[in-house]
């Protein structure tokens, strides 16, 4: 069988992509509204009763977050809402498989397409960051592929999810179980230097926590050895959940 | 007088879902330039055989070549030269019609523009033009069907693989694509078939393979089938209450079977039966017309089903 990648993944995202481009409106304000919203209500009602943190006021400190957090929901809502409805309901992957194009290629399409989903909204957020008078250290583009790479992790859980799934109602343990429990709980709105040993230990290893750590570190330009430990640790979430995605998916389609 | 390589050459094929044997030491050779017919009822094993062509079954034994190339190894490049209908509609609803065929070109990296030109010859010649920037929920079960028929050919492929290309069609969309088919098979397109209309099959196929429950149980071309397994006509009479005790007897010295059932009687003839003639006068509602491939197929098939329901 086809074991490998080819460069026919390119063409099962820009199928995506052209499909994206007639709706963009509706997409960008279906996943940007959230993170919006909870910068608006949380940095500057909740803000303004909150101290400083490490020198940040409370807006600033979840910012960089937030920005995590878009990329987050955005990857993870295409890979499983959006790949499931091609997988199951559109049978937009059987014509694909029909096709010289493998089942390989088709999973990494779909999952760079996912992650480009949550850049996509993750740089919509930083872009809209100034305008909360945050103003950005010049290390901020280096975020670019640190988003990216998230936004793989998350689309890879996601299409793991989307190859499990039997239908719509099962996604909804991966949001109450694994989505919204990392938005709260991976730094955003409280540092994680704060927690116990145990729990903090925990908390550094989700995979939500290196982003969110990486997006603040770069915005504020302070970065030092952590910061490698955090890219290694986002790098091999990458790398792990995007083969499991992929092995997944190849034995749901080849029978 | 086979020098040529077949284009589908597959041995020895088995394939068992969850213990359930759906595919058992099946063997297919699909000549060049022939439209072979997979028959067999629902179930049969049919749409298996085409996913295992398609390296989207892996069969549990057995090999299959296709253009002369193992497809456990080369199945890229052979999937660049088949073109496929599916059974399903699978067609892109997020796209237009003219964009569905340029999307589904790009899979088989054929350039936008190539893939234009090809698109809109191929909707000319399904008479499509006039809904090319139409969505597909706006299509007929007709269109959508020549779409999907459009679409497998777009990549100019030396072998088609038509999964039922008619059901659920009414008749006009079936005769329309039958000389779509017909045109492709006079150009040299090697067809493989699946179908349950048999005078879909009668009319495409040069070869028709019965199949049931995943294996071959008949296999060779239809007139002679039909004339070998069933005979040259046959006479249908409705049982009218009064039983069909004697009417053997009487058919003594032609070559003739016979099959009772859901209360008709079924006479197979295979010569000339100058006694047949007159049933007309002791049974109302006779009927006498040419075997076809349905007496065969129900023949092979249907009496099988009925026993199993038992």
């Amino acid at each position: 069988m086809i074991k490998t990648v080819s460069l026919l993944f390119t063409r099962v995202w820009l199928r995506n992509f052209w499909v994206w481009k007639k709706h963009v409106r509706a997409s960008l304000i279906g996943n940007l509204g959230q993170p919006f919203l909870f910068l608006i209500a949380m940095g500057y009602g909740l803000g303004r009763n909150v101290p400083e943190i490490n020198g940040l006021s409370y807006l600033q400190f979840i910012a960089p977050g937030l920005v995590a957090s878009s990329v987050m929901y955005s990857a993870a809502f295409e890979a499983t809402y959006g790949s499931y409805t091609r997988l199951a309901t559109q049978k937009t992957f059987d014509a694909i498989l029909m096709t010289p194009v493998s089942v390989y290629d088709l999973a990494m399409g779909e999952i760079i397409w996912g992650a480009t989903k949550g850049l996509i909204s993750g740089l919509i957020m930083l872009g809209a960051i100034p305008l909360f008078g945050i103003v950005p250290s010049p290390w901020t583009p280096l975020l670019i592929p640190i988003l990216f790479l998230e936004g793989i992790t998350f689309s890879s859980l996601g299409m793991i999810m989307t190859a499990k799934a039997p239908n719509y109602e099962f996604f909804n343990y991966f949001t109450s179980l694994l989505i919204t429990p990392l938005f709260l709980f991976s730094g955003i709105f409280f540092p994680i230097e704060s927690l116990g040993h145990i729990p903090r230990m925990i908390v550094n290893y989700l995979p939500l926590a290196s982003p969110v750590e990486l997006s603040r570190a770069l915005c504020y330009g302070y970065l030092n050895w952590v910061t490698w430990e955090r890219l290694f640790i986002l790098l091999a979430y990458a790398v792990l959940t995007s083969v499991c995605a992929s092995l997944l998916v190849r034995k749901r389609l080849i029978r | 007088m086979q020098t040529k390589r077949p284009v589908i050459d597959a041995s020895g094929l088995k394939k068992a879902f969850n213990q359930r044997t759906v595919i058992d030491s099946f063997d297919l050779i699909v000549d060049e330039g022939k439209c072979i017919a997979l028959l067999g009822p629902n179930g049969a094993g049919k749409t298996t055989t085409i996913n295992m062509i398609l390296g989207l079954v892996i069969p549990d034994e057995g090999r299959i070549e296709v253009f002369g190339q193992d497809i456990s190894h080369n199945l890229r490049k052979i999937k660049q030269s088949i073109g496929v209908a599916p059974q399903t509609d699978n067609l892109d609803p997020d796209l237009t019609v003219l964009e569905n065929l340029i999307v589904y070109a790009s899979y088989y990296s054929i350039p936008r523009h190539t893939a234009k030109n090809r698109a809109k010859e191929l909707l000319k010649f399904f008479a499509l033009e006039a809904k090319q920037d139409e969505i597909i929920q706006n299509l007929s079960g007709g269109q959508r069907r020549r779409l999907i028929l459009a679409r497998a050919l777009i990549n100019r492929p030396r072998l088609i693989i038509l999964d039922e290309p008619t059901i659920g069609l009414d008749p006009q969309a079936r005769h329309l694509i039958w000389e779509k088919v017909e045109i492709l098979k006079a150009e040299g397109t090697t067809i493989l078939l699946t179908s349950h209309y048999m005078e879909e099959v009668q009319r495409l196929a040069d070869k028709v393979i019965i199949i049931e429950q995943g294996k071959k149980i008949l296999e060779g071309e239809p007139i002679g089938l039909i004339k070998r397994h069933v005979g040259e006509y046959v006479i249908e009479i409705p049982d009218g209450g009064q039983g069909f005790d004697g009417l053997k007897e009487d058919l003594d010295g032609c070559n003739a079977s016979f099959e009772e059932h859901a209360k008709r009687l079924y006479i197979y003839l295979k010569g000339p039966c100058p006694q047949a003639e007159r049933l007309g006068m002791r049974f109302e509602h006779v009927v006498k017309r040419p075997a076809n491939l349905e007496d065969l197929f129900l023949r092979y098939t249907g009496r099988r089903l009925i026993e199993d329901h038992r």
